[in-house]
């Protein structure tokens, strides 16, 4: 007998609930033959003042977790995108890849993210330090997290891309708003589900699916964001993206990373490429008798 | 006792209530229904953990609520509600700035002590300074039945307060059905009007004290706008309404200015007639104006004092 067509419906992860926007659009995501594969939210410029402040509610809980259980959470979540090595494989061939290569992300992400798991409970180790100061004081620098961190994820690799800098952000202990390209909504929305069911506290990821241009300025000029990490934007993009920045000392990291680049664990996963995610406090303690 | 008034079809009450959520307000009347919903707070701290510093903060934050200068400058709020103790440190801080000194009273927030102290309590305040009183009713009272008791009360408070202002609060969470709340704001008009000329505003009806969920919903405070609407249809004497507690977000106090404007109309729209008791909200009514007079969004810690 035969059935009728179940189709998904892709929604905006916002503070631990799959929501529609709240402008009401969609748009159609398609395979590579151009048949009908989900619908899924178009973010609003609403819709991301909702993520930031939910990413700002949630700021507490997840930064102040021990960064052992920051990694154990991601580790979940890389548990979890393992059990659905299917669902990303084909949503990755739907946008138009081959089957082996498709499989090769998939792998390199899952990885990626056990990578990133590591790091949480290790970074300080290598990043902090104990600083040589004249006078009878210890003197400690160490990384913390920055606060709300916005990433503007490529479209390609789509799914390596919004795994390394969702994890890395995450890592450091910042919440995270992902501002996920039409070509890769359907990887976001799946990547949603793995993380809604890896322990995720509420908030400390949100997914915006869509259009990137018109959200620059709204995530780029809310205060509430400390850091903001793009990459494969367009030269004018990131022109608004500074703009909107200006106001308030906030950084804006462009990461130049080719295919290449972004599989390669050696940079993705250096201390060098995480130090964008943390900020540093130093701390003089008296050194007593 | 509102004898000839139908019992109130809570599912109906709910789907009006709803309905005022459902406006579009943008640009310049966001604008207004900001600085109107910040000229009508009652701007209030309610902790054991309130100091004499902390409430002077308050205070400057009540006379300057903005902490940058706009072109269209940022009202006042309409009072500051603490307990009677603080009173006199609010009332300094505050004065010659026509933002006014409410004092909660009666053993806020359970009422639950003997009549004497809760009046001696209500003179005290008022003695230190309090321009208008907040008590409370007995809820136990009213839930028994025994309305005369809660109508003795309200009475006996309003004969110390004499031109003070006067809210009662009803404790809508506790009163359990819609139609209690309504039977018991109707109680606590007629109490209070009873062979007295109330002046407008010389009353309010007020919500709930802050100390339990759920607070100011929507359905309550239209259950109380109801109640005063009915009351100036007969009699022609304006009563104020207070929603307070939970009311955090701007969006939500607008929804409230919408439903007073559309139950009651324009000669509510006043800090004379209509209150809302809050302390987080200000900090997001000045947040939503930072957004619509620079297009971007404040960091919380641009704009919190405390």
């Amino acid at each position: 007998m035969s059935r009728l067509e179940v189709i998904k419906t892709g929604k905006l992860w916002i503070g631990g609930t799959w929501s529609r926007s709240e402008s009401g659009a969609t748009f159609v995501v398609e395979d590579a033959k151009g048949q009908t594969v989900a619908r899924c939210a178009l973010a609003s410029r609403k819709d991301s003042r909702e993520a930031v402040e939910a990413a700002r509610a949630g700021l507490p809980a997840w930064r102040d977790a021990t960064a052992m259980l920051r990694g154990q959470v991601l580790y979940r979540a890389a548990e979890m995108m393992e059990s659905r090595c299917k669902e990303f494989t084909e949503a990755l061939c739907d946008a138009g890849m081959n089957l082996p290569a498709a499989r090769r992300e998939v792998e390199l992400s899952v990885d990626r993210m056990v990578m990133l798991a590591g790091w949480c409970d290790k970074i300080h180790q290598i990043l902090g330090c104990q600083n040589s100061v004249v006078g009878p004081y210890h003197n400690f620098t160490i990384p913390q997290a920055c606060g709300v961190v916005v990433v503007f994820c490529p479209e390609e690799p789509p799914l390596l891309s919004m795994v390394t800098l969702i994890g890395a952000a995450m890592g450091m202990g910042n919440t995270v708003v992902a501002a996920v390209p039409r070509s890769a909504a359907m990887l976001g929305v799946l990547l949603g589900e793995v993380l809604a069911v890896s322990d995720v506290p509420s908030g400390a990821a949100n997914l915006l699916t869509g259009d990137i241009g018109p959200l620059l300025d709204p995530l780029g000029g809310h205060r509430e964001v400390a850091v903001m990490v793009s990459s494969g934007l367009s030269k004018s993009a990131r022109t608004t993206l500074r703009l909107a920045a200006a106001d308030g000392i906030r950084r804006v990291h462009t990461i130049p990373w080719t295919d290449a680049d972004w599989a390669d664990d050696t940079q993705t996963c250096s201390p060098w490429f995480l130090d964008q995610f943390v900020e540093f406090k130093t701390m003089w303690h008296p050194a007593g008798v | 006792m509102g004898g000839d008034r139908h019992p109130v079809d809570a599912v109906m009450l709910a789907r009006r209530a709803a309905s005022f959520t459902r406006r579009s307000i943008k640009s310049d009347s966001k604008q207004s229904g900001l600085r109107l919903a910040i000229s009508m707070l009652d701007l209030t701290t309610l902790e054991g953990a309130d100091s004499p510093e902390l409430v002077r903060a308050l205070c400057q934050r009540a006379i300057h609520p903005c902490p940058v200068s706009l072109d269209m400058p940022v009202p006042p709020v309409a009072a500051v509600c603490v307990y009677p103790k603080l009173v006199p440190v609010v009332r300094e801080s505050l004065l010659g700035t026509g933002v006014l000194t409410a004092s909660v009273a009666t053993s806020f927030p359970s009422g639950q002590s003997p009549l004497d102290a809760r009046l001696a309590e209500t003179e005290a305040a008022i003695a230190a300074g309090a321009d208008e009183i907040d008590m409370v009713i007995s809820r136990g009272a009213f839930l028994s039945g025994r309305f005369d008791e809660v109508a003795a009360e309200v009475r006996a408070v309003q004969d110390i307060c004499g031109q003070t202002h006067l809210k009662v609060i009803l404790e809508t969470g506790e009163l359990a059905t819609p139609d209690n709340i309504r039977r018991c704001a109707d109680l606590v008009i007629e109490a209070a009007s009873r062979e007295r000329d109330l002046a407008d505003g010389a009353l309010f009806v007020k919500t709930s004290t802050g100390k339990i969920s759920p607070a100011a919903t929507m359905p309550s405070v239209l259950l109380l706008l109801e109640a005063v609407r009915d009351h100036f249809r007969g009699t022609g004497v304006r009563v104020g309404v207070k929603p307070a507690g939970g009311i955090r977000k701007s969006k939500a106090a607008l929804h409230m200015l919408v439903m007073v404007r559309e139950t009651l109309g324009q000669d509510w729209l006043t800090p004379k007639l209509f209150r809302i008791g809050a302390s987080s909200l200000l900090d997001d009514l000045v947040r939503q104006l930072l957004w619509t007079s620079r297009g971007h969004y404040a960091a919380m810690h641009d704009v919190a004092v405390t």
